[in-house]
């Protein structure tokens, strides 16, 4: 098993997570994170997906997937040849006791406070999954009273554009 | 980039469909309709001629115009279920796109089981259903399913269409996706408030919406020309060809293909006829109830071709054991089966006509610089499997009809230009192996799926394609029971089809299953429609009752006559009660889960087909 990140280019119709996730679900592969949202296209909509799988099935699941009327392109981001960022929102016990030493490991993981009441703080923070994992055991002592965590999104490094070369291609094919 | 092991084809252009010809089609004037009269205009100018179904409220509205239309022709079935099979017959039998139709609720999910079929077989379908009107979707109206979330796992792709204005694009679309690349089925939810909307109606629709979807057809040059290299120096080759062959109208390249390869070919459930069974390199079907050469042929090879086929289980049995020495060249148009279960050396993409065709020449080329390959010794051992282990059957020790002896003597007397049905079960395997098919879309059968009820609804479909044909449903007495109410359809709409019903008074396979793998306690398999039981139903009557003809044959001496006396009724539906042993068995077999090298030529006879060598 290994750790694989999907950008899919699907087109913005009702019901195509659906469909995606529906096929993960069928052939029994494990989604570790999904991130859905606008591209810069209107009728594109990118599904970042990690997934854990065996090389072979996710060769089988790639084709799967590609067999969808509605995916337009897919393609798997590499760790060292892509930027992959999460987003975490997490609240922290915090107290005049301890609100400073919680600040500070705000402080080392380069996070935010995005908000303050008299026994907490909410702290936000983007990152890979390590950083992200690293801080939630540093706040861990401290009281960790909620976590909200999004989906890995994932961009290929340098000039090229996923959306604009699938689009180029659609145009010629319509 | 995902890694892709294989060189991936050339990706082609979609092929312009009809409605987008290189010359462009001058749009008809544009005019006002309703979306239910949209959705006639629209069947008819894809080239549709028939629709099976059933009104119902929420597809109400198609109806009325459909009522006037001089293009299509509706049949009435009598069960959704009918309707879906019936489009797939028509389908199969022609390679045109069937079309059913249905309302919301309960007609559609009555299209699942069809649909379902229609999807594992690769059969182009399109299914039109009735949806409740759009502000009432997802409020539990009356009659709503949502069946585009019901089948979509089970279609190639599905539209809900909620906008009338969105009609002729949907359907052009849906006949599109249905017959380019693999085929399948396609559904079409129109909701009513839709169907009542007045919309502008022109033809061609702009332009096809489909942008995720692209086909590979042209194979690689250079894995065809590999494969055509291991075909010229490979010394135990074999054609393993599937119903990839039939669909893809390809019978005439892969004759040549068998002729001047000399390989030995194997033609499993789905591609019976595609290569004819007369020719002499035709070693029959393969797989769990396949000929022993066919199976051993597989299990020998140093060269498997794979063409239109997908290593299915019931061909493979264990997976690990199958073809062990085999090289494999793996052609199909759908990506996806390409390395899905085994493993293929040589993948080409394409579709298999175009594959079938460049092969050919690159054959050619390959035997100028190869010299033809010495095969000799490979078919000496094949023609003394042939010899040792054809395949036969016992005669039957209760004075009952053999069954194979029934559907042998139909195969020829009806002959091989008849279309050929078949259910699922014992008949279904007794039909594959003893009816020596010789055409292409001559056999048309359930083979992924397996369902039950196939035969009846199916050969009515290839009755209304083909009404010259002579067609034969092959049923048993359990299928039979499923989907009889068809022949009401027959009898009124003037459909003559012949059923021969194979009945053994059981669920015949599982039958056989309980026989040899669970001590003979006949759990729930016996149905009372044979000899010496009640009769319930009798086969005879009910046909009479359904205004078909009703025939009984209950010994060997009567079977060619009986058979004959149906062929010379044209007017109605003909039934034919075969009334056939119970005891009778499927062989050769290999049992689920074990390797092919473990099958039995009959009850306990394994044939040791390593030692010959």
């Amino acid at each position: 098993m290994s750790r694989h990140t999907l950008s899919v280019l699907v087109e913005n119709k009702p019901g195509v997570l659906t469909r995606v996730a529906a096929l993960f679900a069928r052939r029994a592969f494990n989604i570790h994170s999904l991130a859905v949202g606008p591209t810069e296209h209107e009728e594109i909509s990118r599904i970042t997906v990690v997934v854990d799988v065996e090389s072979n099935a996710l060769e089988q699941v790639t084709k799967q997937l590609n067999k969808l009327v509605n995916v337009i392109k897919i393609v798997e981001l590499a760790p060292d040849s892509s930027v992959q960022r999460e987003l975490l929102l997490v609240k922290v016990k915090a107290d005049d006791v301890s609100r400073t030493a919680v600040l500070q490991v705000v402080e080392l993981f380069r996070a935010h406070v995005v908000d303050v009441a008299p026994e907490a703080v909410t702290i936000e923070a983007t990152g890979g999954e390590q950083k992200i994992r690293a801080l939630l055991t540093a706040l861990e002592p401290y009281g960790i009273r909620e976590i909200v965590q999004s989906g890995t999104v994932a961009v290929a490094r340098g000039a090229r554009s996923m959306t604009d070369r699938a689009l180029e291609r659609m145009s010629r094919t319509a | 980039m995902a890694k892709v092991p294989h060189p991936a084809p050339p990706r082609t252009h979609p092929p312009k469909p009809a409605l987008q010809s290189t010359t462009p089609v001058e749009p008809s004037p544009v005019e006002q309709m309703t979306g239910a009269e949209a959705v006639v205009r629209a069947l008819e100018e894809v080239g549709t001629d028939v629709v099976f179904g059933i009104p119902g409220g929420a597809i109400l509205p198609v109806y009325d115009p459909l009522f006037d239309s001089r293009r299509l022709r509706h049949v009435l079935v009598r069960h959704e279920q009918g309707a879906g099979h019936a489009a797939t017959g028509y389908a199969a039998a022609t390679g045109k796109v069937g079309v059913c139709m249905a309302t919301s609720g309960p007609g559609a999910t009555n299209l699942v089981t069809p649909l379902a079929d229609a999807h594992m077989d690769s059969v182009p379908v399109v299914a039109i259903t009735g949806q409740v009107a759009a502000p009432m979707i997802g409020t539990d109206a009356f009659q709503e399913a949502d069946i585009v979330g019901i089948t979509m796992p089970i279609t190639k792709h599905s539209f809900l269409v909620t906008d009338a204005a969105e009609i002729p694009a949907r359907i052009a679309e849906a006949f599109h996706l249905a017959q380019t690349g693999r085929p399948g089925p396609v559904l079409v939810d129109i909701a009513k408030s839709a169907l009542q909307e007045t919309m502008d109606f022109s033809w061609p629709p702009a332009a096809l919406d489909v942008p995720g979807y692209r086909l590979s057809t042209k194979p690689h040059g250079k894995q065809v020309r590999e494969a055509a290299r291991l075909l010229a120096t490979s010394s135990r080759p074999v054609l393993y060809v599937g119903g990839g062959a039939v669909r893809s109208n390809a019978a005439a390249e892969l004759l040549e293909l068998t002729n001047a390869s000399g390989a030995p070919v194997v033609t499993t459930l789905m591609a019976r006829g595609v290569v004819p069974d007369a020719h002499p390199q035709n070693l029959g079907m393969p797989g769990m109830h396949g000929t022993v050469a066919a199976v051993a042929a597989l299990q020998k090879a140093d060269l498997v071709v794979a063409l239109g086929a997908r290593f299915d289980d019931r061909v493979t049995g264990r997976l690990d054991s199958f073809a062990p020495g085999a090289t494999v060249v793996h052609a199909d148009i759908d990506p996806a089966e390409i390395s899905k279960n085994r493993h293929a050396d040589v993948p080409i993409v394409g579709d298999l006509k175009e594959v079938l065709r460049q092969l050919n020449t690159a054959l050619e080329a390959a035997h100028t610089q190869h010299g033809k390959p010495d095969l000799a010794g490979w078919w000496r051992t094949l023609d003394q499997l042939r010899e040792t282990y054809p395949l036969g059957w016992t005669p039957t020790e209760d004075g009952l009809l053999a069954p194979q002896h029934v559907i042998s003597r139909l195969g020829e007397i009806a002959g091989p230009d008849a279309i050929y049905t078949a259910g699922v079960g014992q008949h279904q395997m007794w039909a594959a192996q003893f009816i020596r098919y010789q055409k292409p879309r001559t056999w048309l059968n359930s083979g992924g799926l397996g369902t039950m009820g196939y035969a009846v609804p199916a050969a009515m479909g290839a009755k209304v394609a083909r009404p010259d044909a002579l067609v034969w449903a092959i049923d048993g007495d359990g299928c039979f029971q499923m989907t009889n109410q068809e022949l009401a359809t027959c009898a009124i709409e003037e459909i003559p089809i012949k059923v021969a019903v194979i009945n053994n008074s059981s669920l015949g396979m599982v039958r056989q299953w309980q026989t040899l793998f669970y001590d003979q306690r006949y759990s729930h398999t016996e149905l009372n429609t044979g000899h010496s039981t009640r009769r319930i139903p009798d086969f005879v009557k009910l046909a009479e009752s359904y205004g078909c003809v009703g025939l009984r044959c209950e010994t060997a001496g009567e079977v060619d006559a009986v058979i004959k006396q149906a062929n010379e009724i044209n007017d109605r539906p003909v039934v034919v009660d075969f009334v056939v042993s119970a005891d009778a068995m499927v062989w050769p077999m290999v049992a689920a889960g074990v390797s092919n090298d473990d099958i039995q030529y009959a009850r306990g006879i394994t044939p040791d087909f390593e030692r010959d060598e």
